[in-house]
């Protein structure tokens, strides 16, 4: 045997070999993208509604040492208006002085509304395996879904919101820790997956789009409503970080990056997820 | 030769995928700041943690493609880290390796104390086994291994490289510096090398 015929043989054994994983792949894949199609195919049958109804329910209960609601909460569309507040943030409040996400803002509301004490709030916020989402959480599950149907268009554009995605993309990017992790390195290439888990490629608007108005979503897995602030606490857990404190300036600037990359996409929130 | 070719392409690729790099860059300094402010429970012995080492810092600023000179720091610094069992034997047992690259086990905030040794994951990134179908693709398969490379010795050094500190090979790279930064232990990695370069491995049936 020549070696050019040999080298020719291997080349084909390779490419046999690839062809043979592929099938592989895409078969693995059509029966998840079965499973996501039955799960989706009621949308009632979406468990996340109920923690909406919840989360309205909560929004109009007086509560805290102030026995108030939230009813008077402006979400940056004016206070007590809720329809569509969730399509526009995160944004600049001028009376924190701060860019807020959604539930940054609901955890402000709660602190000067209702006068619980923040730091109380963020000691545990996020459910753990089987539990239900948080009273925040469900409130901001309720937020919204009042604003699905709609399109994420949070304008960004002033000093401190510009500096909060700038912040958030110079984060997404940024490795620490034991493995040496960040967001980018999951979410920075497209057609990827952990064991069988599908990858957003977070850093491409267009797949941005498609995925990051899906949260809040309930979870199949966990048996639960997760929000964003949870899906980074949770991002960060993964990636052998401590606990990321809703509400930091991280966990706003990354989800000002998100919702910038998610600019024009549409919201689907509950969104359901496996 | 067929490891530099395997290194040009895999750096090729890592590249391709550079993102554009005018966006306003945000001081390293202020989001150090953010970090270490976002995670107020951590405790003192987690604080290191959060910081970056110095080629951390260089892939995250070059969104991990790095420009030569740099890519060629990495590797000399990060090759430098790598040590090697006393008694020069870099295989061990490849069921044991299986295992380990079965486990997730390890190093979060919920793995402490410590219920059982730290895994690999190797299955979360890279094809492995026929047998497992669950595997990840963010690294590249790794099906027949040893095999394509004739169980040979070099290769067989390679791998334990890799696994110790893959950015000795490949700057930059996703995969985590296992050895380096005591995620596994010396007896694991060669575990793992097994699980790679046996003959009697399911990675080369």
């Amino acid at each position: 045997m020549t070696i050019r015929r040999m080298l020719f043989a291997a080349a084909c054994a390779a490419i046999a070999a690839s062809s043979v994983a592929v099938a592989q792949d895409s078969a693995t894949e059509k029966a998840i993208e079965k499973y996501r199609h039955m799960l989706k195919e009621d949308p009632w049958s979406n468990p996340g509604l109920l923690d909406a109804h919840r989360g309205e329910a909560l929004w109009v209960t007086a509560a805290g040492p102030n026995k108030a609601t939230l009813e008077q909460c402006d979400l940056g569309k004016g206070a007590g208006k809720v329809d569509g507040a969730f399509a526009e943030l995160p944004r600049y409040f001028a009376d924190a002085d701060r860019v807020m996400d959604l539930e940054t803002r609901i955890l402000w509301c709660m602190e000067k509304l209702q006068g619980f004490n923040p730091a109380d709030l963020v000691k545990r916020p996020h459910p753990g395996g089987g539990q239900p989402v948080k009273e925040l959480g469900a409130m901001a599950t309720y937020v919204a879904s009042k604003s699905s149907g709609m399109k994420f268009a949070a304008k960004l554009d002033q000093a401190k919101e510009k500096d909060a995605v700038a912040l958030g993309e110079t984060l997404f990017f940024r490795r620490s820790g034991p493995f040496d992790f960040a967001c980018a390195t999951c979410h920075d290439a497209a057609g990827l997956r952990i064991r069988l888990q599908g990858l957003p490629h977070l850093s491409s608007p267009d797949e941005a789009r498609k995925v990051v108005g899906e949260w809040p979503a309930y979870r199949v897995s966990t048996t639960h409503v997760m929000t964003m602030q949870h899906r980074l606490y949770d991002c960060y857990w993964q990636m052998r970080m401590p606990e990321l404190e809703l509400g930091s300036d991280v966990s706003v600037a990354l989800i000002s990056y998100l919702a910038s990359q998610a600019k024009g996409g549409d919201i689907a929130a509950p969104g359901l997820k496996r | 030769m067929r490891a530099t070719t395997a290194a040009l392409f895999l750096l090729a690729c890592s590249a391709t995928s550079a993102w554009p790099q005018q966006r306003p860059a945000v001081d390293p300094a202020r989001a150090d700041a953010a970090i270490k402010s976002a995670f107020p429970t951590a405790p003192a012995d987690w604080q290191s943690r959060l910081m970056p080492d110095e080629t951390m810092r260089q892939c995250s600023a070059h969104r991990n493609s790095p420009p030569k000179a740099v890519a060629e720091a990495i590797q000399q610094r990060e090759r430098a880290t790598i040590v090697y069992p006393p008694d020069g034997k870099l295989l061990g047992e490849w069921k044991k390796g299986e295992a380990i690259a079965q486990s997730g086990y390890g190093l979060r905030f919920t793995d402490y104390p410590p219920r059982s040794a730290n895994g690999g994951n190797c299955y979360a990134c890279h094809q492995m086994t026929r047998q497992e179908v669950s595997y990840g693709t963010l690294g590249p398969s790794l099906l027949a291994y040893g095999k394509n490379r004739q169980f040979g010795e070099p290769d067989t050094k390679a791998a334990y490289d890799k696994i110790y500190d893959s950015h000795a090979a490949f700057p930059c790279s996703n995969m985590p510096r296992f050895g380096t930064n005591k995620i596994l232990t010396i007896e694991q990695i060669k575990d793992l090398v097994a699980l790679l370069m046996s003959p009697d491995s399911p990675v080369n049936k």
